[in-house]
């Protein structure tokens, strides 16, 4: 719960400041979120199957972020970074619906 | 993930990280990176938006879309190019000439009409000759109106071009048109549809039966693919009425 209101503030803050990503990051910052969304869906099937630890949910946000963002570094510096991007969002995309299962099933049981 | 914006979003936190502070460390730090996602989330939505995409493009898309905005603009040059070309036929030389002749035609066709130009064209020549004077003149006015309902354009009578106000009148020795006097024969020349007017004047009852019934007359047509009509008619001069401009 108190994760939710994080987000949510984080995102006021950001709608009413209308931020403007510094042109270096522009690239990364959405395969960014991507990878901080897995992170953060892996932390709530964690909390509602009573094994949430902090240590880990910070650990693997950062590390998600960093990874994906090295991915698609690398990918450009190689000449392949929409697809490397588009492999790293697919990969995510299914660990993210994975857990999302999860946890739909542990609200409906089905 | 340097975080250059968070200082505004922790403010939005601090009694949950002050009530969790003595607790657990990490779980600030994870509110945090919380908190930071939601920021970016609605930063990168925003720029998303916004025009300067371009800017963090790849250089193979900056290509790919340079490309398609080489060929869009060689569409749309040759649009231009096509769209001039038209307007210049509309505004120049097109309209102007073609108002003109527009205006040369109709005045031809009005002066025909009234008998101030010369004319020629498809139609019929019919002579009626009366050594008896037993035709009279209401049955020229009824060739002249039999002729006129058949389409002629174009009448003259005995060398007199006809126009809107002409009249025919019996006179010593012969007729009265427009008061030039004439005698027989009576030529008469009409242009239009040769084979109406031909069938108009031939009808059971009608003008040939009629001129044929007289003692002493004759009538013969002639069709012709070119009838002449020199004769002209002086245009008389509106004295009253002048146009309206309305």
């Amino acid at each position: 719960m108190i994760g939710v209101l994080a987000l949510l503030a984080g995102l006021v803050a950001g709608l009413l400041l209308q931020p403007t990503a510094p042109t270096w990051l522009e690239p990364y910052l959405p395969i960014a979120i991507v990878a901080a969304l897995d992170a953060v869906f892996g932390a709530t099937r964690a909390g509602l199957e009573g094994i949430f630890d902090d240590r880990v949910f910070v650990v693997s946000f950062i590390s998600n972020v960093l990874v994906a963002a090295l991915i698609v570094f690398l990918g450009d510096k190689l000449g392949v970074g929409t697809q490397l991007s588009t492999a790293v969002v697919v990969v995510l995309g299914i660990r993210i619906f994975s857990n999302a299962a999860a946890i739909r099933r542990h609200f409906f049981k089905a | 993930m340097p975080p250059p914006f968070d200082g505004t979003s922790s403010k939005h936190d601090q009694p949950t990280v002050k009530r969790l502070r003595e607790t657990k460390p990490l779980r600030v730090v994870g509110l945090l990176l919380l908190a930071l996602l939601g920021f970016a989330l609605a930063a990168s939505v925003h720029s998303q938006r916004s025009v300067s995409q371009l800017a963090a493009a790849r250089p193979d898309d900056l290509v790919r879309i340079l490309d398609d905005l080489d060929s869009r603009a060689g569409r749309l040059r040759a649009q231009i190019t096509d769209l001039e070309r038209t307007k210049q036929q509309l505004a120049g030389s097109g309209s102007d000439a073609a108002a003109l002749s527009e205006a040369r035609k109709r005045t031809q066709d009005l002066g025909i009409l009234a008998g101030t130009i010369a004319a020629q064209g498809p139609g019929i020549e019919l002579t009626i000759t009366d050594p008896q004077l037993t035709v009279a003149a209401d049955v020229f006015v009824d060739v002249i109106e039999e002729l006129r309902d058949a389409g002629a354009e174009t009448i003259e009578l005995a060398g007199v071009r006809l126009g809107a106000t002409s009249w025919v009148a019996d006179a010593s020795g012969g007729l009265s048109v427009d008061g030039h006097p004439v005698t027989s024969p009576y030529s008469i020349r009409a242009i239009g549809d040769p084979a109406t007017m031909e069938k108009a004047l031939e009808i059971p009852g009608g003008i040939v039966d009629t001129v044929q019934a007289r003692a002493g007359a004759a009538i013969r047509i002639k069709r012709a693919t070119t009838v002449t009509v020199k004769s002209l008619r002086a245009l008389p001069s509106a004295g009253y009425p002048g146009p309206t401009h309305s």
